[in-house]
């Protein structure tokens, strides 16, 4: 017979029950393969924070040898995509309605003037409504300006050559040489996918009982609070598996992300992440009255999640304040465990701070959700 | 033994609102208790009291012996509580749902008597049908027979025949009475005379307050009333007319037509007898003085709480 504390066998009914449900319900459960998916190819394809080829126009008054020489560069750099050469007029409507990044203004003489050694101007105006499009291109284009000229600045104008710094500075970028972006979203999608169907799968199955009124019933059997909570949230720390092997397959498959840590130790720490999540879930649904504001709650809660976590703008960026409130959000430790483990090859040592901090949120909100399951109708 | 219920001046409000006012209530073992009331009256809150789905603003009392504050996980174990609305999980099938409560209970013999449970509903051939599916009717029958899976010692029914025929309803009260035979005490909610009539004993509840108890003779005896029936002479006579010329005039409680007859009442015998004596006189119907209906009874018990400021 079950005794009045924890019962196995009582918490096996529900999760059974749960699986059952979960299988019937087919929109729900496309949902936890078909979210992922979406948000892998829509982030993973389109946020690019290193963009390149950015149109620019050139008003090459000078036409001579300095300035093509010029011009070659900038190509080669890979950021400008030299477009058919405009008018000023043109230039400047192409650069208000947004269809050209930068206007290259090369002034007349600007080859005789360089050959002279009067160091003459040259104007480069850009649209940088959004900084981080022009950036880059930019500071590779103030390092590229001091030798542009260097292979045509021969003889006696080799003077002119820009002298090379008494030292040599090597940049040694390690972890992602490349600075690809997917490397770093690819990684991250894993957790901003966990925290959206985690929270709001766990937070809409308790709410459907109240609202179909099953809990009723529910409340009549011997359960226990622990038992429907760990009977709800078990059979989603499965779905968030599938999800994270769905997504970890196309980061391999599609877009090439190096795994140079422990699979297996990822795993294990994500399963803290996921619990965490669902403990969150489960405590919306202790509050939400219905359906609709449990996925209210759930969006609320995804919102801070997924700008202040560091997915969407650098961690260190951000003032003091939001990297306080970033420090207690779940997905922000899990982001720094799974890029660590993915790109720097992070073992146990690395990560078991973050993982502690998980732990102790699923902690304190597991303790919360069950102080707010009521037992009763009241 | 004591009694299988044994309450005492259980009190809920709503939002300061009182839904059930000092309501106590005894049901010895092996009883089929039936509680009635108009609609809102707090039948259904009293019977979740009692199985420790809403805890009492005042009162205390035991069912099976324990605690209702205290020891409502113990009393879940062997209430068996249907409610009014289907309770199920309409995505699961029938068998399904019967499985679940078996396993949540912790029975040993699972599925021999979700199979018994099966059969005894004639459900084996459909036990793979989502229970959403079933019809109103068949949702009750299946509700009883999930409440009743793990042999409960006492059964909160709410309203359980409500749309059910009757063969089925007359089935439902064999299998009930059965079960009391052996020890099972019953409280069931119903609006149909006929059912309150099967139950050893009644309770009837208006506005939160319990305003009778005792067996059907009892209750119906206690009230006092007089009643005559009034029978048209001829066909084509209608009583509307008369039923509405009576209606509010001094020693008349009750005006009620049952298809062609008139039942009309009154707790004052005497202010009743002199009211009538000029309708009396009226040769198009017969009066004859007879025994109140149940439902003479409750007829006659509503407004006098209506009138009580709440
Ligand atoms: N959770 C609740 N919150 C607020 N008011 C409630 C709640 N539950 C019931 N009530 C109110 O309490 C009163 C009694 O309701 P209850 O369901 O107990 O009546 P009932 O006798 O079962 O009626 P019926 O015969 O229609 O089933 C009603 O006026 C109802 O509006
Ligand atoms: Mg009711």
């Amino acid at each position: 017979m079950s005794g009045p504390g924890f019962s196995w066998q009582r918490l096996r009914a529900m999760m059974f029950k749960e699986f059952i449900q979960m299988r019937r319900d087919r929109l729900t459960f496309a949902m936890m393969v078909g979210v992922p998916m979406m948000q892998l190819i829509l982030f993973g394809f389109a946020i690019n924070s290193d963009p390149r080829n950015l149109p620019t126009a050139i008003l090459d008054r000078d036409q001579g040898v300095f300035s093509r020489a010029l011009i070659a560069r900038m190509g080669a750099s890979g950021y400008f995509r030299v477009v058919e050469p405009l008018s000023d007029a043109e230039a400047e409507t192409g650069l208000a309605e947004g269809r050209i990044q930068f206007v290259l203004t090369i002034p007349e003489g600007f080859t005789r003037n360089v050959s002279r050694g009067t160091h003459p101007a040259l104007l480069i105006e850009a649209d940088a409504t959004d900084p981080a499009a022009t950036s880059n291109a930019l500071s590779t284009l103030t390092v590229l300006a001091d030798h542009a000229l260097d292979r045509e600045l021969t003889g006696p104008l080799s003077a002119w050559r820009r002298p090379a710094a008494p030292f040599t500075l090597q940049v040694h970028r390690r972890y992602n040489q490349e600075g690809i972006t997917q490397f770093n979203v690819v990684p991250g999608l894993m957790g901003v996918v966990l925290t959206m169907t985690m929270v709001i799968m766990t937070a809409l199955a308790m709410t459907r009982e109240r609202e179909r009124g099953t809990m009723e019933s529910l409340l009549v059997t011997p359960l226990r609070p622990i038992e429907v909570m760990l009977g709800k949230i078990i059979p989603y720390v499965m779905v968030g598996y599938i999800q994270m092997s769905l997504i970890l397959l196309a980061a391999r498959l599609i877009f090439a992300v190096p795994v140079m840590g422990n699979i297996g130790l990822l795993m294990l720490a994500s399963m803290v992440f996921i619990m965490a999540n669902l403990a969150v879930g489960f405590t919306f649904s202790t509050i939400a009255r219905n359906q609709l504001q449990a996925m209210q709650m759930g969006f609320f809660y995804f919102l801070p999640n997924i700008l202040l976590s560091g997915f969407m703008f650098p961690f260190r960026g951000m003032p003091e304040w939001a990297q306080a409130v970033g420090e207690i959000l779940p997905l922000t430790h899990f982001l720094r465990i799974v890029r660590g483990v993915m790109l720097k090859g992070n073992g146990v040592g690395e990560i078991v701070g973050e993982v502690g901090a998980l732990g102790l949120f699923m902690l304190i909100v597991t303790t919360i959700a069950l102080k707010r399951y009521r037992q009763t109708l009241d | 033994m004591n009694a299988a219920i044994e309450v005492h001046g259980l009190t809920k409000r709503f939002q300061g609102r009182t839904v059930v006012d000092h309501l106590s209530l005894t049901v010895a073992q092996g009883r089929i208790m039936g509680f009635l009331g108009p609609n809102g009256s707090g039948k259904t809150t009293t019977m979740r009291m009692l199985c420790g789905l809403l805890t009492p603003d005042e009162g205390e009392g035991r069912c099976l012996d324990l605690d209702i504050r205290t020891q409502s996980h113990a009393i879940k174990r062997q209430v068996g509580y249907m409610t009014q609305k289907f309770s199920l999980y309409e995505d699961l099938s029938i068998r399904e749902n019967l499985d679940f409560v078996a396993r949540v209970h912790g029975l040993p013999d699972r599925r021999l008597r979700v199979e018994e449970a099966l059969e005894r509903l004639g459900l084996t051939a459909r036990r793979d049908q989502l229970a959403g599916e079933l019809s109103g009717g068949w949702k009750q029958r299946l509700a009883l027979a999930s409440c009743l899976l793990h042999k409960p010692r006492l059964l909160l029914l709410d309203e359980p025949t409500a749309g059910v025929d009757p063969k089925a309803r007359r089935e439902f009260w064999e299998q009930i009475h059965a079960m009391a035979a052996e020890g099972l005490t019953v409280l069931v909610t119903t609006h149909y005379m006929d059912e309150a009539e099967r139950c050893h004993a009644i309770a009837y509840i208006a506005h939160g307050r319990l305003l009778a108890t005792g067996s059907v003779g009892e209750v119906i005896a206690r009230a006092g009333l007089t009643t005559f029936s009034v029978t048209p002479l001829h066909a084509g006579t209608a009583t509307a007319s008369l039923a509405q010329r009576l209606s509010g005039l001094s020693g008349i409680d009750l005006v009620a037509p049952f298809g062609s007859v008139l039942h009309v009442g009154g707790a004052d015998r005497d202010a009743l007898l002199k009211t009538l004596i000029p309708f009396r006189q009226d040769d198009r119907f017969l009066w004859r003085e007879d025994t109140p209906t149940l439902e003479d009874v409750f007829i006659h018990l509503m407004p006098a709480v209506d009138a009580r400021p709440s």
